[in-house]
């Protein structure tokens, strides 16, 4: 009698092991046509960074990059405030090393490309024989220091951490620009503010002032008002319907006209516009997360008997934020963008600082050097920003719930 | 515990809510009115004291400047109006095109990144994360001056083929010039896409009416191109042909013939599409990975072919995700269009401010310059809702 014992056991299917032959087949060389798109591509890709890489070591003289160093970073930004700027620069990693260890936690690739970040720009510098060297170098020792503080200390630190980010925008606002005639903090006018300074100066005015008017006009677009309702999609639409430049021509042309009394320097006409302009977007992406609110907040705080400032203040509001944090940052990185039209005007921020020093006689034909330049600084700060935030979202779970 | 009406009676009128939401509406409205009114009559005495009074009359004055491009009969005598109309116009040429390559573009990329083929999507990849975050304004000033101002000199003209002329004085391609037999062609043109257009109509038709939906627009457009290949080849053996491909070539100091395209609007059409194209690659790969992995299964269950499948299964449901973001792509490349004036090209804004340097008038044009674009993206946006809601989910 022949018995059919189960004497082998049910094996689970086989997992695919990887190897690299087996990724190469399954990737690059499926098929003749894979094949030969692979080839081509590859070809393409070697040939490219071969010439980017001759390019950059051999060919481009970064002379105009170096000897400008300071106009691209500061623009006209005064030497005796200098250390404001690096304090500022310190409180950052004071603030991302202790938020890391209060609530990442763990060493994560993204953490050791920021930390990377200061220290090749501390050989950099240092190699260009610069003192400021050290200074950086202190940014790494100052946010290692607080990311072991933040994970000692949770939870007292919690707090202190929060307060931070939340008054580091103000605070940079006020430092920068100073304060008194005299002293410590003298105050720097804002014609002199320039190069990359300006630009993240320009983005950080707006976003930061745009705020309170975004969520304003989002809560005038989802109330039952008619009259607040209309107002606030009419103001929405029509900046929402026209190029910033308008706005920013606008803003130098007619801003003096609309108020003859003050006095308004450029960068502050240029300000005012970024602020219109970033308030409408602002409150399209506030509305985002008031609608994804579900009815059965509204119901419950209703049920509660809030009244209606209660209700939105302390129920729908903090939840309507927290869900549009992401889209926050990409529209912070939009306009950090955005800033460089301000060169259209005539301010000197980075792209602006770029033509003055392609215009100097000294570097005539150096456009690739300094185009590659300021074009890798945009592209760090947006992509690190877009990098950094979406990390932290999955760690953090910001934006689901 | 009983409620009487009189409790109701009691509650005061500025804690009853009808009262207190009327009294809101008209604090707000009197507020912006009242500052609305003081900001334009601070505008207005101030444009009275400067001498240059808030009217639209100096629009009929003479230009006097000259414009690079246009499309229109234009001259330094033409008015001001003609000269905005040059602008507008300009600004529609390049944003058409503009929008038309860099969705071609897009959905290339967007594809190439959801490439099997690891290096393929990486190089996407690469292309899309490094335009999106750079700014457009550096991208198109880059452009404007690295390549399109450093194209060789006209003599040294660097050739493809003799098909086309690239020189830091425009780039000349070759184009199709109407010959004698135009006239008659055209209608036959004319006659073929009729008959194009009736055989796709017949076509829809019988899919509606059977339920197999066939290719019905390919079925017109092959009906369309035989029918004028077939007219072309008869006008070509009796009389002439229509068309002839008009070789640019270099006559005295400069090309002649063809198509000229000048390298201002070369270095702007250039960076809107590779710049949109970006933002479109991640449009479509969002749709695409939007359509859910059991309707691609499903349709392979079905016995359905890879193109069928993505013609009828994934492609109309990655629509309806793709159009919205598409549209408001469409709008940012109208009004990013208006950067041109950092690259040289006479766009409605490079005109405007042209304007205002010349005659001051600052606020008309302005308010003009608003005033268009907002007509643009209000078109659009009408257009494109009207799409979405032909190809929107119906839901039961």
């Amino acid at each position: 009698m022949t018995t059919l014992t189960p004497s082998k056991e049910i094996l689970p299917p086989p997992s695919e092991r990887f190897t690299v032959l087996g990724w190469m087949k399954k990737n690059l060389f499926g098929s003749i046509g894979d094949t030969i798109l692979t080839l081509v591509s590859g070809a393409f890709l070697v040939w490219m960074f071969y010439n980017l890489i001759v390019w950059i070591f051999a060919k481009a003289q970064w002379a105009v990059v170096t000897d400008n160093l300071q106009l691209f970073m500061k623009g006209q930004y005064p030497a005796f405030a200098d250390w404001r700027l690096w304090l500022l620069i310190w409180l950052l990693a004071v603030i991302s090393g202790m938020g890391w260890g209060i609530f990442v936690k763990r060493a994560e690739m993204v953490g050791w490309v920021l930390l990377a970040v200061p220290v090749v720009l501390a050989i950099w510098v240092y190699s260009l024989g610069r003192t400021s060297w050290w200074i950086l170098l202190m940014v790494d020792v100052i946010a290692v220091v607080s990311y072991f503080l933040g994970k000692r200390y949770p939870h007292r630190l919690a707090r202190l951490t929060y307060l931070l980010m939340l008054l580091y925008m103000p605070l940079v606002i006020l430092v920068v620009r100073g304060f008194g005639e005299d002293g410590f903090m003298k105050y720097v006018p804002t014609n002199l503010w320039g190069g990359l300074l300006l630009s993240l100066m320009l983005a950080i005015f707006a976003i930061f002032f745009s705020f309170p008017i975004g969520v304003l006009l989002a809560l005038g677009r989802q109330s039952k008002l008619p009259a607040l309702k209309t107002l606030s999609v009419l103001y929405i639409e029509l900046i929402r319907g026209v190029p910033l430049i308008t706005l920013l021509f606008m803003g130098q042309l007619m801003l003096p006209l609309f108020l003859p009394d003050v006095s308004i320097d450029r960068v502050i006409r240029a300000v005012v516009a970024m602020i219109m302009f970033a308030a409408a977007y602002m409150a399209e992406n506030v509305r985002g997360g008031l609608q994804s609110i579900p009815r059965g907040q509204y119901e419950a705080a209703d049920a509660i008997g809030l009244s209606g400032f209660q209700k939105m203040v302390f129920i729908i509001l903090p939840q309507a934020l927290r869900a549009v944090i992401p889209v926050l940052v990409g529209q912070f990185i939009g306009l950090f963008k955005d800033t460089s039209l301000v060169y259209l005007v005539g301010l000197l921020d980075l792209l602006g600082i770029a033509r003055g020093v392609l215009a100097n006689p000294n570097y005539i034909g150096r456009q690739l050097e300094v185009f590659a330049f300021i074009a890798l600084i945009y592209w760090v700060f947006s992509y690190g920003m877009s990098y950094a935030s979406r990390r932290l979202e999955s760690s953090l779970g910001v934006g689901e719930r | 515990m009983t409620f009487k009406k009189s409790d109701h009676a009691a509650v005061p009128f500025w804690r009853d809510e009808r009262y207190l939401q009327i009294i809101v509406q008209v604090i707000v409205v009197a507020a912006v009115a009242v500052a609305g009114y003081w900001l334009v009559r601070n505008l207005l005495t101030g444009l009275e004291d400067l001498g240059i009074p808030l009217s639209f009359r100096f629009l009929g004055i003479e230009a006097q400047f000259d414009i690079g491009e246009t499309l229109i009969d234009y001259s330094r005598t033409s008015t001001y109006a003609r000269a905005l109309l040059v602008g507008i116009l300009n600004t529609i040429k390049v944003s058409f095109l503009g929008i038309i390559f860099a969705t071609i573009f897009g959905v290339i990329v967007g594809i190439a990144r959801l490439s099997k083929n690891w290096l393929v999507s990486t190089i996407a990849a690469i292309y899309v994360e490094a335009l999106r975050n750079i700014p457009l304004l550096v991208l198109l000033v880059f452009l404007s001056i690295t390549v399109f101002q450093k194209l060789p000199l006209v003599k040294n003209a660097l050739t493809l083929w003799g098909w086309a002329f690239l020189t830091n004085r425009g780039i000349y391609i070759v184009w199709p010039q109407p010959a004698g037999g135009w006239d008659v062609y055209k209608w036959f043109l004319l006659g073929s896409f009729i008959i194009g257009l009736i055989v796709a109509i017949v076509k829809y038709r019988e899919g509606q009416r059977t339920g197999r939906m066939p290719l019905y627009w390919l079925w017109g457009f092959v009906v369309f191109t035989g029918l004028a290949a077939v007219a072309w080849l008869i006008l070509q053996l009796v009389a002439e042909p229509p068309l002839y491909l008009d070789f640019p070539s270099l006559q005295g100091r400069n090309f002649k013939g063809g198509k000229s395209l000048t390298p201002e609007f070369m270095a702007l059409f250039t960076g809107l599409v590779i710049y949109t194209s970006a933002f479109i690659a991640e449009v479509v790969r969002a749709g695409i990975q939007a359509v859910s992995k059991g309707q691609r299964e499903a349709a392979t269950a079905l016995g359905l072919t890879g193109f069928q499948t993505m013609r009828l299964v994934i492609f109309p449901q990655a629509m309806r995700v793709i159009i919205p973001p598409l549209t408001s792509q469409y709008l940012n490349l109208t009004k990013n269009s208006s950067l041109a004036i950092a690259v040289g090209y006479p766009d409605l804004f490079a005109v405007g401010s042209t304007i205002i340097n010349q005659a001051g008038r600052s606020v008309e044009i302005i308010l003009i310059m608003m005033g268009v674009y907002l007509t643009f993206s209000l078109l659009t946006s009408l257009f494109m809702n009207w799409y979405n809601k032909h190809t929107r989910l119906v839901e039961r």
